[in-house]
């Protein structure tokens, strides 16, 4: 039988991400320093197939393979790895893979499990909106996930810090400034992305539907998703809402933003259920 | 040639002792010269540091060499033989190398980790290779140090975590606040720990220094001392807002910060994080206020917990470092075998050389004129009978087995060679 390149790539990238993941957590367990380069490296590979199978994906459909829920977790995990690459190479950051790839491997590992074929384009989804509104939304949701590992990690160096005990893995991850203020960033990022993305779609919709706001599950979800991290960054600039409740709220915000990713497609039904 | 480790170190002599036997400043230089025209001293690195005074020596005999360093340290100080051969260690061979070591890698150290030894080794080395003093075996030996050391800088975390409360304090708030530079620091009361701590934390790079005093004249004095601003001892809760790190140490009886006096300080500050750490003994800063957000609350005693729980850490990494020495020994001690085997090697081959070129002589004499090529074949002839003869003995010498001492000598006599390092008197 013979196997498909994307197919083939695709199943190469969760095979690195997977042995990637592995490494990282390895390094929260034991001591060894090498285990987060060869997490980095790993990942570094499973990005080069991954880029691969998106690009034979692109040039069979014709458009950003994003129309299935193969496609749109896929091309989510790669969104999410893109931000990864750029934060480690500008921050070096301890122990970033280990917690940001678990969350990359959940949805390349969910991805595998959705049918794989390529399918024509809708009529309706046939417009340049299209690229620009799900670049947006995929951006900025990639950098709540980052925003999310990040706020795990803060979580535990403050726990440590606190409760005194201060141990290997308090050595090795960074400290809680630098924690914070990249949840920060992450959150300053992905806002504004989830904006444009709103704002985008509102008036592509005018344009396919000949309606701004039609409540479809997903622009409810969307918008709850919009108003949650607004408040996450209200609290922070008026009453110094940081450090630990900034953590949290960037936890409990992907929570909703996978529901809002994942749950609606699946459960409730709307025009951006893909099929 | 054989190198040996005389010295003594915190561990064997008292103060007083290592006091009298250092060698500071120009007696360094004298040291060195003198015991490079020791007898039986060939090579020689001198170390002197307050906590240790050691000779690295190679030296042809081992009891001579030993003796005449131990009579030059006698007379160089002018100390009584007796008090100092009680303090003085001795290590030959295996011991010496695993000495020198240990004491680079900063096992041997009274704080084991500490980083300053392997710098002074480091000084000692480039003052001997001034001054000449060392040849190949110690420079081979000093390089190794260096690289052993570093090797079980890299490969173990002996040196990874500070074990004195002053240091554990700078690294708790570089993992709070990273860069310290633009971070601001207030010194309530005074103390020696407390200053100790306040001086580690500006030699780290804060800049905004404030210190209040219940006496201001002590204030004042703290303050020129640490190039710091002046609080009112009354007033100082007010300006907390703008401190990022507070190092207290009145000799007050009670607590003087307590919880909903910081509670309204974290709000002016807008949560920013405080590093608060509380040297007093009474304690003077309520430990509830540990549990607010974005308030950290260290005391002495658990600043003390940590300390301890880096030097069990560290205690744990030093028998990994002491794997790494014991390998590392072994390999020099190879290389320094395979040194030993070359002049006999070197010696071999001149004595087979010599004899193919007189045979060579006499039979070409007696041959008379001969055609150039007939000259040729004899002069191949004898080559490759001579080099035949001699490559398993050569081979055997060079390969690295346990019985190559007892080889050396058999060679010696077989071939009845003469070289200087053989005739020595060899343990």
């Amino acid at each position: 039988m013979q196997i498909e390149t994307n197919v083939l790539l695709f199943e190469l990238a969760l095979t690195f991400y997977f042995l990637s993941t592995i490494s990282g957590i390895i390094e929260i367990f034991r001591g060894k320093k090498a285990a987060s380069k060869i997490s980095i490296y790993l990942a570094a590979m499973g990005f080069l197939f991954h880029t691969g199978n998106i690009i034979v994906r692109y040039a069979q459909g014709g458009h950003i393979p994003v129309t299935n829920m193969h496609e749109a977790t896929s091309f989510f995990s790669w969104c999410i790895l893109l931000l990864f690459f750029f934060h480690e190479f500008r921050y070096r950051l301890g122990m970033l893979s280990s917690f940001i790839m678990p969350i990359v491997f959940l949805f390349m590992f969910s991805s595998s499990i959705f049918p794989r074929e390529i399918k024509v384009l809708s009529p309706v989804l046939q417009s340049y909106w299209f690229g620009i509104h799900v670049i947006l939304a995929f951006l900025g949701d990639a950098a709540f996930a980052m925003a999310c590992g990040i706020g795990i990690m803060y979580l535990l160096q403050e726990r440590f810090v606190k409760s005194k005990h201060l141990g290997g893995l308090f050595q090795k991850l960074p400290s809680l400034q630098v924690l914070d203020e990249i949840n920060y960033h992450l959150i300053t990022l992905g806002f504004p992305l989830l904006t444009l993305a709103m704002i985008t779609g509102v008036i592509w919709a005018n344009s396919a539907w000949g309606s701004y706001w039609r409540w479809d599950p997903k622009e409810v979800w969307s918008l709850i998703t919009w108003l949650i991290y607004a408040l996450v960054l209200h609290l922070r600039l008026t009453v110094g809402w940081r450090g630990k409740k900034a953590a949290i709220l960037s936890i409990v915000g992907f929570i909703i933003v996978i529901f809002a990713f994942l749950g609606v497609s699946l459960i409730l039904k709307g025009q951006h259920t893909f099929m | 040639m054989n190198i040996i480790v005389i010295g003594l170190n915190h561990k064997t002599a008292t103060v007083e002792i290592r006091e009298k036997v250092a060698f500071d400043g120009p007696k360094l230089g004298e040291a060195v010269s003198q015991l490079k025209e020791t007898p039986d001293v060939k090579e020689n690195i001198v170390l002197s540091t307050c906590n240790r005074v050691e000779i690295y020596a190679g030296v042809g005999n081992n009891d001579n060499g030993a003796e005449n360093i131990k009579s030059f340290l006698a007379e160089f100080h002018e100390v009584p033989r007796g008090p100092l051969d009680e303090a003085l260690y001795i290590y030959k061979g295996h011991d010496a190398v695993k000495h020198i070591f240990r004491v680079a890698s900063s096992l041997d150290s009274m704080v084991v980790g500490e980083p300053q030894i392997l710098g002074q080794l480091k000084d000692s080395f480039d003052f001997a290779l001034k001054s000449k003093s060392t040849g190949i075996y110690l420079n081979k030996l000093m390089k190794k140090a260096v690289s052993v050391a570093k090797r079980i800088r890299t490969e173990t975390k002996i040196a990874e975590s500070a074990v004195s409360i002053s240091f554990a304090a700078v690294e708790l708030a570089k993992k709070i606040f990273e860069d310290l530079s633009s971070k601001s620091f207030m010194l309530i009361g005074a103390g020696e720990m407390a200053e100790l701590a306040a001086k580690h934390l500006i030699n780290t790079g804060v800049q905004d220094v404030y210190v209040t005093n219940r006496t201001h004249e002590r204030a004042e004095e703290l303050a020129r001392e640490f190039e710091g601003k002046v609080v009112p001892f009354e007033g100082y809760v007010d300006e907390l807002q703008y401190i990022d790190i507070v190092i207290c140490s009145t000799g007050a009886p009670d607590y003087i910060l307590m919880k909903d006096q910081l509670h309204s300080v974290m709000k002016a500050r807008k949560q920013k994080p405080m590093f608060i750490i509380d040297i007093s003994v009474p304690r003077n800063i309520d430990p509830e206020i540990n549990e607010m957000d974005n308030v950290y609350l260290y005391d002495v005693d658990d600043l003390q917990g940590v300390v301890d729980t880096n030097v069990e850490e560290r205690s744990k990494e030093a028998a990994k470092a002491e794997r790494i020495v014991e390998q590392e020994v072994h390999s020099f001690l190879k290389w320094q075998d395979s040194l030993a085997a070359t002049p006999t090697i070197v010696a071999l081959r001149e004595k087979a050389e010599t004899i193919r070129k007189e045979e060579l002589e006499k039979v070409l004499r007696k041959l008379g004129p001969l055609e150039e090529e007939k000259i040729k074949a004899i002069e191949h002839l004898s080559n490759s009978i001579m080099n035949k003869l001699i490559h398993h003995p050569t081979a055997a010498l060079k390969s690295e087995q346990d019985d190559r001492d007892v080889m050396i000598d058999i060679a010696n006599r077989l071939f009845k060679l003469e070289n200087e390092e053989n005739n020595g008197d060899k343990k």
